[in-house]
């Protein structure tokens, strides 16, 4: 039986000779070009000769012009189709290169206990196994906890062991160089709500009161919890990313080997940095959206610098500086909490890096909404 | 016969903003060369290959592939040259998020047109001829660093480059794999007809599959000896003679 390359007759393009020769024996030949470039026969062209019963197979390869990887990956489903049925094959046909490059595809025998089942899940099984991993996690955010707690502890009684150099050079990292991200960001939310305060409060007269609305606002919630959310995606994910990175180059395991504590040396730095800039950024990020309700209310709003001034000053308490500052300490440790967390996790690719930092981010968002919520909640009931 | 050369390095000099690497480098690959690129850690070996395979301009100086000069083409000619290339990385540099047999078969898939079954069955000859058989479905993150490199030549190797340019590839490998590995850059000049360019500091290599070579000086910043790596060991200038015999002369 012959076959030939389908679509034309170019006698450089392959062609395949197949004939029975005595009781068992089925001859292959192989002429023209064998290369990736046509479009050469699959393995099922021959497999019905082969279900005639035969016990070897031999090759002639004196017409063949030329051959690359496309030849051997055809040759090699057929040896494998022959290794399967028991058919004997002579390779004394082939070219001497064909032969050796199948030599050496087979001088490793194939890992079949390797091979992988990839099976496709159910989104039951996919919603289940989801919940079961998050379960699963909450023990490793406790114990991570933990050794933070006790490298907070080392600390306090002077055996922590890090360099103070890198407190410093994460103390510039997270404070001075977000100042103006958050002085953007501060700028625009003053902006908005002392638009969305003036719209109300005209109805009932009430413009100066902007001023309450927007100072109490900022310094209360809002500059911390802007604060936070900034810290997260900037900070947050760029220590997920240091640490995991520190994961996929074996930096941590190196520190572990050493009697180190990775938590001490890269940890500690971090979240002290955080919990002493946050507090600060989120004074900073008060005043900015202060000043920008202050602009609105003066240029469009028609009320008095002085008069917005004073009624600021009316309005503030210390009390409320004083929620402002706790809850950006909270927020600056619940960022890095989940950065360094999300970091130490990672696994060693890539891949994992980038989760590790999406997962820091949402994360330290999820964390400060929770947080934000139940202190609220709290200072409410103590009348603060 | 005046043959045009297969790769030409002409007056190439590599440098990181004013520290000049390497200069005045000279030198013809020719078809069918297993060319050796050698010297001490840090001489410059993989930047010289950065420049050959179009990842970082030369401050001065080009690269020809058969008489076209890589450098100063257009980009689309560019690009249709360095598809003659296959690139093995010093650290492999598999796609993290792909499978063994997905880091083959993409170059597979982007510049032919064969059908998935076929793709497949070249993926698993091209990983049977690296020892990776059955590896198929792995993650790189799931392999040895010495499986990394070999997968790395699997997907070099995807599309029959002509030429192959790897770098370091037996070190991190044992020396019955490294052996294999040699075998197989042999074959492949042998039966594909590939020119190899090999970066490697390993003598086992050097001496056991090198048909020319050139040795990167650290000190004077250029090459000190090109020829066959074994006629260096006895004539070559005694910097490399100390180097090809671990300083045992």
């Amino acid at each position: 039986m012959t076959f030939t390359h389908p679509h034309n007759s170019d006698e450089r393009k392959w062609q395949l000779d197949i004939h029975h020769n005595g009781n068992d024996l089925l001859v292959v030949s192989c002429s023209g070009r064998w290369c990736l470039d046509q479009d050469l026969p699959s393995i099922e062209t021959i497999q019905v000769e082969m279900d005639n019963a035969l016990g070897r197979i031999s090759f002639n390869t004196t017409q063949l012009s030329a051959w690359d990887t496309g030849f051997l990956a055809f040759l090699q489903s057929l040896l494998s189709l022959c290794a399967q049925r028991g058919i004997t094959i002579d390779q004394d046909g082939l070219p001497k290169g064909v032969r050796h490059l199948l030599a050496m595809a087979t001088a490793v025998p194939e890992q079949k206990a390797a091979k992988k089942r990839r099976k496709k899940q159910s989104l039951f099984f996919q919603v289940g196994s989801a919940t079961i991993d998050f379960f699963r996690g909450a023990p490793e955010m406790l114990h991570f906890l933990g050794e933070i707690t006790v490298s907070f502890g080392r600390l306090i009684s002077g055996r922590a062991r890090f360099r103070w150099s890198d407190l410093w050079w994460e103390i510039e990292e997270v404070g001075p160089r977000a100042l103006i991200i958050v002085s953007v960001i501060s700028l625009l939310v003053g902006l908005i709500l002392a638009y969305l305060g003036a719209d109300q409060l005209r109805l009932v007269g009430a413009q100066i009161f902007i001023a309450d609305l927007v100072a109490i606002g900022m310094v209360r919630e809002i500059g911390a919890l802007m604060t936070g959310i900034i810290i997260a995606g900037r900070t947050g994910a760029a220590f997920a990313a240091q640490l995991g990175t520190m994961q996929v180059n074996e930096e941590i395991d190196a520190f572990k080997t050493l009697g180190l504590s990775p938590i001490d040396f890269l940890v500690l730095p971090r979240m002290l940095a955080l919990m002493m800039m946050v507090p600060l950024l989120t004074l900073y990020a008060s005043f900015v959206g202060m000043l920008a309700g202050l602009l609105v209310s003066a240029t469009i709003f028609n009320i008095s610098m002085f008069e917005y001034y004073n009624e600021t000053l009316r309005a503030l308490e210390l009390k409320h500086f004083l929620v402002g500052l706790s809850k950006g300490s909270v927020y600056g440790a619940i960022v890095a909490y989940a950065g360094c967390l999300r970091g130490m996790q990672c696994g060693r690719s890539a891949e994992s890096v980038g989760e590790a930092a999406t997962s820091a981010v949402v994360t330290g968002i999820l964390l400060i909404t929770i947080a934000a919520s139940l202190m609220t909640i709290i200072f409410y009931q103590l009348g603060i | 016969m005046n043959e045009t050369p297969h790769i030409e390095i002409r007056n190439l000099t590599m440098a990181y903003g004013d520290f000049v690497i390497q200069h005045d480098l000279n030198f013809v690959v020719n078809k069918g060369d297993i060319f050796v690129i050698m010297g001490e850690n840090g001489c410059g070996k993989t930047t010289l290959m950065r420049a050959l395979i179009g990842l970082q301009r030369p401050a001065l100086g080009t690269v020809f592939y058969d008489g076209e000069d890589f450098w100063n083409v257009d980009l689309d000619q560019q690009a249709r040259l360095k598809r003659r290339l296959g690139i093995m990385f010093q650290g492999g540099a598999l796609w993290s998020s792909l499978t063994l047999a997905e880091n083959v078969a993409l170059p597979l898939k982007e510049y032919t047109d064969l059908a998935q079954r076929r793709i497949s069955d070249i993926v698993s000859f091209k990983l049977a001829l690296v020892g990776l058989a059955g590896f198929e479905d792995f993650y790189p993150s799931e392999l040895s660093g010495g499986m990394k490199k070999r997968a790395s030549l699997a997907r070099a190797m995807a599309l029959d480059p002509e030429i192959l340019v790897i770098d370091e590839p037996s070190s991190g490998l044992d020396p019955l794999t490294a052996s294999r590995l040699d075998d197989l850059i042999l074959e492949l000049r042998d039966s594909l007809g590939a020119t190899i360019v090999v970066i490697t500091h390993e003598l086992a290599s050097i001496l056991g599959i090198g048909t020319n070579s050139i040795f990167l000086d650290n000190e004077s910043h250029t090459m000190i000896n090109t020829g066959n790596p074994r006629e260096a060991l006895t004539s070559g200038d005694p910097r490399v003679r100390h180097f090809l015999t671990r300083g045992v002369t």
